[in-house]
C-alpha cells in the first residue's frame, strides 16, 4: 500500500533518523511511504490569526498535492502534523480563508480540505493495527520501562486533532505494548516541553523540561519516546538528560529487525 | 471608514469574544507559562474586554507563550485564550520596526543540537 507523505524540514536535517527509521518500519509493516514532490516547509508553527493567509498558504499547497495524489497524508513530526491538520480544518470550516487562499492559488480544483491527515502512529493504529505490529517483532523491548511524551501538539487542540483523549491519551502506550515494552504513565506526559521559547526564555524551556524529565523519572522510566524533534532537544538539552530520549520509530525499526547499525 | 482601534484590531485578528469568558480562571491554571507572564491567559480575555490593548502590547507575557492549546483546550467557555495573546502579538510586531525576534542575534542562539524547527518556529512567532 502507498501513502503519501510529508517529512518537513526538520527530518531532512537534524532529525533525519526519525524519518528513515520511520520508512523503513513502515516498508516493513507493507506501507510505502511516498514522499509528495516540492513540498514546502510548513512553518513549525500554527499562526492562529483570522487575517494570516499567506503563512498558511504552503500547508494548503502540501494539502492540495496530497488531494490528488490518494487523499491521504501522513506526517511524523509533531509539529508538521499539528500545523497541517490545522489549516486543514480552517480551510474546511472557514470560507473566507478558503476563498482568499483558493484565489491566490488557483488550483486546477479549489482545495476545501479534502484531505485527510493522519499522524504516523494513527497510520499505525488505524492501517497497520497494533496487533500486526506484535506479530511482525522480532526484538521485543521485554521489560523495558517506557515513558510515552506527547507533549501538546499531537493532541491538542482535540477537536481538531481528534486522534486521542487529551487529558488521558494511549495510543504510544498502546504502541509500547505493541513492541513489547512496558509503558509508564506519569502525570507530565502532555504537558508543553517549552517549545521555540527557548529561542526567547532558555529558562522557561528549561523549568518546563526538567519538570517533565523529573516525573518520567520519578515514576521509573528507563527510556522516554517522542515524535517531535524540538520535544526531543529540549529534554535532552534543556532537562537535564536523565533518562535518555529517543524517537518512537527508532525503537519500531528496532522491534522489527529493520535498524541497521551505523 | 474610521480607523480601527487597537481593541477591534485584536477581536478581529483573533476571532475571539472575549464577553464568553466567566473568569473561572482555568485557562491560566493550566498555562505552563504561567510564571513567567505578568498578565495570565484570563487576563488576556478580561484586559481586552476592557480596551487595555496597549498594557498587554507592551507585556513580555505576549513573547512566553507557548502555544501549547493547553488554555483552549481546558476553557470551559471556548473562548480560546491563546488566540488574544497571539492576536495581541500581532498588533505589536505588524508595527513598523517591532519585529521582537531579529535575525542578527540568531548565531548567538546557535548550539549544535538545535533543530530547525526551532528557529523556523520562532520567527514565526515573534516576527512578520
Ligand atoms: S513543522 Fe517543523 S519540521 Fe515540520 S516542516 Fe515545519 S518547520 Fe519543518
Ligand atoms: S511538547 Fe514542546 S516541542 Fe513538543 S510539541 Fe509541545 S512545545 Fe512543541
Ligand atoms: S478558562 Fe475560559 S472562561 Fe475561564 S477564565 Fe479562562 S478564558 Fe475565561
Ligand atoms: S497557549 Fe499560551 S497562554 Fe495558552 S496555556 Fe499555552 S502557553 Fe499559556
Amino acid at each position: 500500500m502507498k501513502i503519501s507523505y510529508y517529512p518537513g524540514c526538520t527530518l531532512k536535517t537534524k532529525a533525519k533518523e526519525l524519518d528513515r527509521y520511520g520508512r523503513e518500519s513502515a516498508k516493513a509493516l507493507g506501507v510505502e511511504l511516498e514522499e509528495l514532490e516540492n513540498w514546502q516547509c510548513c512553518g513549525g508553527v500554527y499562526p492562529t490569526g483570522k487575517d494570516e493567509i499567506a503563512t498558511k498558504l504552503s500547508s494548503v499547497r502540501t494539502l492540495e498535492n496530497a488531494k490528488k495524489n490518494g487523499g491521504k497524508l501522513v506526517t511524523l513530526c509533531s509539529a508538521c502534523h499539528n500545523v497541517l491538520k490545522q489549516v486543514n480544518e480552517e480551510i474546511k470550516t472557514n470560507e473566507d480563508f478558503a476563498f482568499r487562499a483558493n484565489n491566490y492559488s488557483k488550483f486546477d480544483e479549489e482545495y476545501h480540505g479534502e484531505t485527510e491527515v493522519i499522524h504516523y502512529l494513527e497510520m499505525l493504529r488505524d492501517t497497520v493495527g497494533f496487533d500486526e505490529i506484535k506479530k511482525k517483532v522480532v526484538k521485543p523491548f521485554k521489560g523495558v520501562k517506557i515513558g510515552a511524551y506527547y507533549g501538546c501538539l499531537l493532541l491538542r487542540p482535540s477537536k481538531v486533532m481528534q486522534m486521542d483523549n487529551p487529558e488521558n491519551p494511549k495510543i504510544i502506550e498502546d504502541f509500547i505494548r505493541a513492541i513489547g515494552g512496558e509503558p509508564v504513565i506519569y502525570p507530565y506526559r502532555n504537558e508543553c516541553c517549552g517549545g521555540y521559547v527557548t529561542m526567547e526564555d532558555k529558562n522557561i524551556a528549561v523549568k518546563k523540561s526538567s519538570a517533565i524529565m523529573e516525573s518520567a523519572g520519578s515514576f521509573g522510566a528507563d527510556l522516554m519516546v517522542t515524535a517531535c524533534p524540538l520535544c526531543l532537544y529540549n529534554l535532552t538539552q534543556n532537562g537535564g538528560g536523565s533518562v535518555p530520549v529517543k524517537y518512537f520509530t527508532e525503537l519500531l525499526a528496532e522491534a522489527l529487525g529493520v535498524k541497521e547499525e551505523d | 471608514m474610521p480607523s480601527e482601534t487597537l481593541k477591534e484590531q485584536v477581536i478581529r485578528i483573533s476571532g475571539v469574544n472575549p464577553l464568553k469568558c466567566m473568569r473561572c480562571g482555568k485557562c491560566s491554571g493550566s498555562c505552563p507559562s504561567y510564571e513567567d507572564m505578568e498578565y495570565h491567559p484570563h487576563q488576556f480575555a478580561y484586559m481586552v474586554e476592557k480596551g487595555e490593548i496597549e498594557k498587554l502590547m507592551n507585556s513580555d507575557s505576549i513573547y512566553k507563550c507557548l502555544t501549547c492549546f493547553a488554555c483552549v483546550e481546558r476553557c470551559p467557555r471556548n473562548v480560546e485564550p491563546a488566540k488574544l495573546v497571539e492576536a495581541v502579538r500581532l498588533v505589536k510586531i505588524r508595527q513598523q520596526g517591532a519585529n521582537h525576534l531579529k535575525a542578527e542575534s540568531i548565531p548567538e542562539k546557535l548550539d549544535a543540537e538545535l533543530p530547525q524547527q526551532a528557529i523556523v518556529s520562532a520567527f514565526r512567532k515573534y516576527s512578520k
